[in-house]
């Protein structure tokens, strides 16, 4: 039972990470020099009796490790306070919010993982032509442009044609489930098709370096030997051995996919929770802003579990 | 070939004369053979210069507006106005300055703190090895960004902020890949022989470890810069750097936040993004040369892009195959 040991560590690794995260999130915002209590307690002509009222209401005249098992005993509850803007709970806030991002954000990463995977196997396979240069050029050029730049640009040069701001119309003619979606897919277009173009790049670099690794193996020279079909030997030695590296990597590119998911929410003005975690940011609306990052992080920790676990699902050397 | 087939001749000019281009001049020369490198190189150095001269070649002030909000591209303003009625041109020049500082700086804590961690990690294994790569897994999981923006929203918008920040969470990658080059050099004949000579552990690590771990590093720092770069921009998108300096993240965010968008005002935004996109391939081209210089494996791959052909691969360039 080699293989549920493996499952195991790398679960309890999960658990014990988000445990240091929520940990961290609490002590951020109480330990770094201007934190949430001293701004908290700072409103401006208040009388110490006002101050005393807010420093007690928010419970930061308790000692720091009474705040902060009542913090955790919140947390596993599914409370994490009541934003100081609209005066909702965080959790409702940012499960509206993690719902409008979740489609957006899935189909750009698919999207790119099979444009990028394209890309980078035949730019490997024809090293050295035109189109491993063009392919690779374009690829490079992707990957250094801001994906706020490239955003703003698509934005400028669409307005007019394609819906560039918010998830839906807010004057929608066809009330129906599929106006609906019609209409929603409508205004995903160019937020996706930035997504896409800022994150292919990187994959497709990271897949041709992993396969040109690959196909320098002696078991390609074995395999061209016995004479096998040039796509056969591409697909199912080349492509399955190069794949593993890139799972790993594209696992720990999960990052750069929810930074560029937060940049382009803002500018398309798409309410998920990159654009939560931005105007938490603007408004210092601290309860939103630790439970977006909670939640951001949460999610990135259990992806990257699902990365390894499915790494070790396609190479067995891996589980021992 | 040739030259170390020659001074190979006796075992006693094997151990006098230096042996060809080895080590790290021949590193060097790899490097430098390539066009990558070259026009990395050129692009980089450009922007430097233009950085550095831009008091000098910037027609206008970067304080004082000089033309109307969102002015189109003329012949007084190469690159048209900002919101604030300020020179496009001038901006960008200023800000690729103070850019690249925060690029730079970021980047030398983060590669102080990798490279600490990943000879100490690698040079001494075991428990030290075990809780270092632990730290570090915890750090590689968590999305940085994310993080970034907290530490910063927290802490108050600063151009100091954001450099520590990110120079404090941007070491995990150059941390693990210097300490398995560290692991592999360890195990080499020659540092056991100066070990076995009574060499202590700072000669070791500083004399005969680190020179080979130089190139690597250098590689990961030049990559570790477009990071850097790619992420104040980002953070100063969100209105977390110093909102008085002018970098190309802050002229970029202020084009937004003033509507630039709405108003069509493509060059407003275009300059600095396109600067920051140029910058980033100088590096990633230069970075990308060293890491194909220092993997030879990279040159052998037994299925060619031309037909059926096996080639003899040996001394020959990449681009050959």
């Amino acid at each position: 039972m080699y293989r549920s040991g493996y499952v195991l560590r790398r679960v309890a690794f999960a658990v014990v990470t988000i445990y240091i995260i929520a940990t961290l999130n609490f002590l951020l915002f109480r330990v770094l020099p201007g934190s949430a209590v001293t701004r908290i307690s700072r409103i401006p002509n208040a009388s110490p009796e006002l101050k005393a009222a807010v420093i007690h209401q928010f419970g930061l005249d308790k000692p720091l490790w009474e705040q902060y098992w009542i913090y955790l005993g919140q947390l596993l509850r599914g409370n994490m306070g009541v934003s100081y803007v609209n005066q909702q709970p965080v959790t409702d806030n940012l499960w509206t919010a993690f719902t409008n991002t979740i489609p957006m954000v899935a189909i750009g990463t698919i999207l790119a993982l099979v444009i990028g995977i394209a890309v980078g196997v035949l730019s490997a396979v024809r090293r050295g032509t035109a189109s491993d240069h063009i392919g690779t050029n374009l690829a490079v050029l992707f990957y250094a442009f801001p994906t706020q730049f490239l955003g703003m640009m698509i934005l400028i040069f669409a307005a007019g044609v394609l819906p560039v701001a918010g998830m839906s119309d807010a004057f929608e003619l066809d009330p129906s489930t599929w106006g609906h979606l019609l209409d929603v897919g409508k205004h995903m277009i160019l937020p996706v098709l930035t997504l896409v173009l800022t994150l292919f790049a990187e994959n497709a670099l990271i897949v041709r370096s992993s396969m040109l690794e690959t196909l320098g193996e002696d078991y390609i020279l074995t395999a061209r030997a016995k004479g096998l079909p040039r796509r056969r030997i591409i697909r199912a030695y080349a492509l399955r051995n190069a794949m593993l590296p890139t799972i790993t990597l594209i696992a720990l590119s999960l990052g750069s996919i929810v930074t560029g998911a937060i940049l382009i929410e803002i500018i398309f003005s798409w309410p998920g929770i990159g654009r939560a975690l931005y105007s938490a940011v603007l408004s210092r609306d601290y309860p939103m802003l630790q439970g977006g990052f909670l939640v951001i992080t949460v999610t990135v920790i259990v992806f990257n579990l699902a990365a390894d676990l499915l790494y070790a699902k396609l190479d067995p050397r891996i589980r021992a | 070939m040739s030259t170390i087939l020659n001074t190979t001749a006796t075992p006693e000019a094997a151990l006098t004369a230096p042996a060809g281009p080895t080590g790290f001049r021949y590193v060097l020369h790899e490097i430098m053979r390539q066009r990558s490198t070259i026009v990395g190189l050129a692009i980089v150095g450009l922007l430097l210069l233009s950085a550095i001269a831009s008091p000098f070649i910037s027609p206008y002030s970067v304080t004082v507006s000089s033309c109307g909000v969102f002015d189109p591209p003329s012949a007084a303003h190469w690159l048209g106005c900002d919101g604030a009625g300020l020179d496009v041109l001038s901006l960008v020049l200023h800000g690729g300055g103070v850019s690249m500082i925060v690029g730079l700086s970021a980047t030398l804590i983060a590669m102080t703190v990798g490279a600490s961690v990943g000879v100490l990690s690698g040079y001494f294994g075991g428990w030290v090895d075990v809780l270092l790569m632990r730290i570090t897994d915890y750090f590689l999981v968590v999305p940085q960004i994310v993080l970034m923006i907290v530490i910063a929203a927290v802490w108050g918008p600063s151009l100091f902020h954001v450099v520590v920040v990110i120079g404090a969470l941007m070491w995990t990658g150059t941390a693990r890949v210097i300490r398995a080059q560290v692991m592999s050099i360890r195990e080499r004949v020659y540092v056991r022989r100066v070990a076995g000579l009574g060499a202590g552990h700072g000669r070791i690590v500083f004399r005969h470890i680190l020179p080979q771990v130089g190139p690597l590093l250098v590689a990961n720092a030049v990559i570790a810069i477009t990071v850097a770069v790619f992420d104040e921009t980002a953070l100063a998108f969100l209105g977390l750097s110093d909102p008085d300096a002018v970098t190309w993240g802050t002229i970029m965010e202020h084009a937004f936040d003033r509507a630039a968008t709405s108003a069509g005002a493509w060059w407003a935004i275009a300059p600095a993004g396109l600067a920051v996109a140029f910058f980033i391939v100088g590096c990633y081209l230069v970075g990308r040369s060293i890491e194909d210089a220092l993997n030879p494996r990279l040159r052998v791959s037994y299925l060619s892009a031309h037909s059926w052909r096996l080639r003899p691969l040996v001394g020959k360039k990449p681009e050959a195959i």
